[in-house]
């Protein structure tokens, strides 16, 4: 459902500002979410300064600095810090992003950092992603096939491969998926972004023999259909993939098989 | 969807306006305002059948100003859906998802129905001999 404003208890607040040591020449201001589950009060925005003469040059290298020299509490996701792991999507400057592969002197002004856009915040950064994964399982992401497996792999031309290209590179760190407006109001119902670049991986993957089935489970007026080429998906990918493309190619071949 | 007492993250609040997402938005506003200018251009022309006062009544209410504003906003709504909505099948046809096709296709139907726009109304005056 359409909310345009958000519920009294997830109003953001004015948080605390943390100064940068003296003698500090190259100082950008951090102004991160932050909410606390057992605080019993609402989210706030904190402001961290930074000197970027000891900081590293990416976003997370500033939340990891925050994190050791700052505030320890400070929670966040991150694992891999070169863009294949997808755990530090976060919303920064105003778009989705991995904050581990954006760099600081891209971004004007003061680094706003929030948790990905329109979902339950579990601690400060970490959203909770445990819809749109409960959405991934029920587009059954493996291999079907009814046709015994040969004795070495299942065999693809080189042209059958590369239809894969631009798909399997998604790392499922839900950017887009949190980027799309019709996500964020039928969320419950609408598969998004993610989840049906995912899909259509598999429909178009020359060796899954359930493509049928895949494409009768799509053909829904919500699961597939809430989408409206309004392209956020794509535009925010920080892999340079495009979700927005492959839900195109879904609704072309629901159309072509009639 | 917040769960619990958990907060629901920004969404709205903190995204910077994208211009996939701003011309989104101004496609379903237009479709919108279409019907009432549908509407409008329905009473104009029935107020013909009911008479001379009727009409003059309803050419005055139009050529205010205020009505002018409301003509210019529903030609605009014209020609920016019938753009965007060619830019629409366009996508359904598998054309046009690169994000440089994208970002150029947005700014040619944005140039299109303001210029289109601009004209229709000078032609409007033309034809009045206004200028």
């Amino acid at each position: 459902m359409v909310e345009f404003t958000l519920p009294a208890n997830s109003k953001v607040k004015k948080g605390k500002t943390f100064p940068v040591p003296a003698g500090a020449t190259r100082v950008r201001k951090f102004k991160v979410y932050r909410w606390d589950p057992d605080s019993g009060e609402n989210p706030r925005l904190d402001t961290f300064e930074v000197d970027l003469d000891t900081c590293g040059p990416m976003v997370l290298d500033a939340l990891i600095k925050i994190k050791d020299e700052i505030d320890s509490t400070l929670t966040f996701r991150r694992s891999c810090r070169e863009g294949v792991c997808g755990s530090c999507a976060f919303n920064v400057d105003g778009t989705n992003t991995l904050a581990c592969i954006k760099p600081i002197d891209d971004i004007k002004g003061d680094v706003k950092i929030y948790p990905l856009p329109h979902m339950p915040v579990v601690k400060d950064l970490v959203a909770d992603l445990s819809v749109p994964y409960a959405q991934y399982r029920s587009i059954e992401p493996w291999l079907q096939a009814d046709t015994p497996p040969p004795t070495g792999e299942r065999l693809q031309s080189p042209e059958e491969r590369a239809k894969l290209d631009g798909l399997w590179e998604c790392v499922l760190c839900f950017c887009c998926q949190t980027s799309c407006p019709s996500y964020w109001w039928n969320g419950d119902r609408y598969l998004g972004p993610a989840i049906l670049l995912q899909a259509y991986r598999w429909i178009v993957d020359s060796r899954d023999e359930a493509t049928g089935e895949r494409l009768d489970k799509l053909d829904d007026p919500f699961k597939l259909f809430r989408c409206h080429t309004i392209m956020n998906c794509t535009s925010t990918c920080p892999k340079g993939l495009n979700p927005g493309q492959a839900i195109g190619e879904i609704k072309a071949a629901l159309i072509k098989r009639g | 969807m917040a769960s619990g007492n958990r907060p629901l993250s920004p969404h709205l609040q903190v995204y910077r306006p994208q211009i996939t997402s701003m011309l989104s938005i101004l496609h379903r506003m237009t479709g919108v305002g279409l019907v009432g200018g549908a509407l409008i251009f329905t009473y104009w022309i029935t107020s013909a059948t009911y008479g001379p006062e009727a009409f003059d009544r309803a050419q005055s209410i139009l050529g205010s100003w205020f009505g002018r504003l409301v003509l210019l906003g529903t030609i605009f709504a014209f020609y920016f859906h019938l753009a965007n909505g060619i830019r629409h099948i366009a996508w359904d046809a598998g054309w046009g998802y690169e994000m440089p096709k994208l970002r150029a296709s947005g700014v040619v139907v944005l140039v299109f129905s303001t210029s289109m726009t601009f004209l229709t109304f000078l032609a409007g005056y033309w034809a009045a001999g206004v200028i």
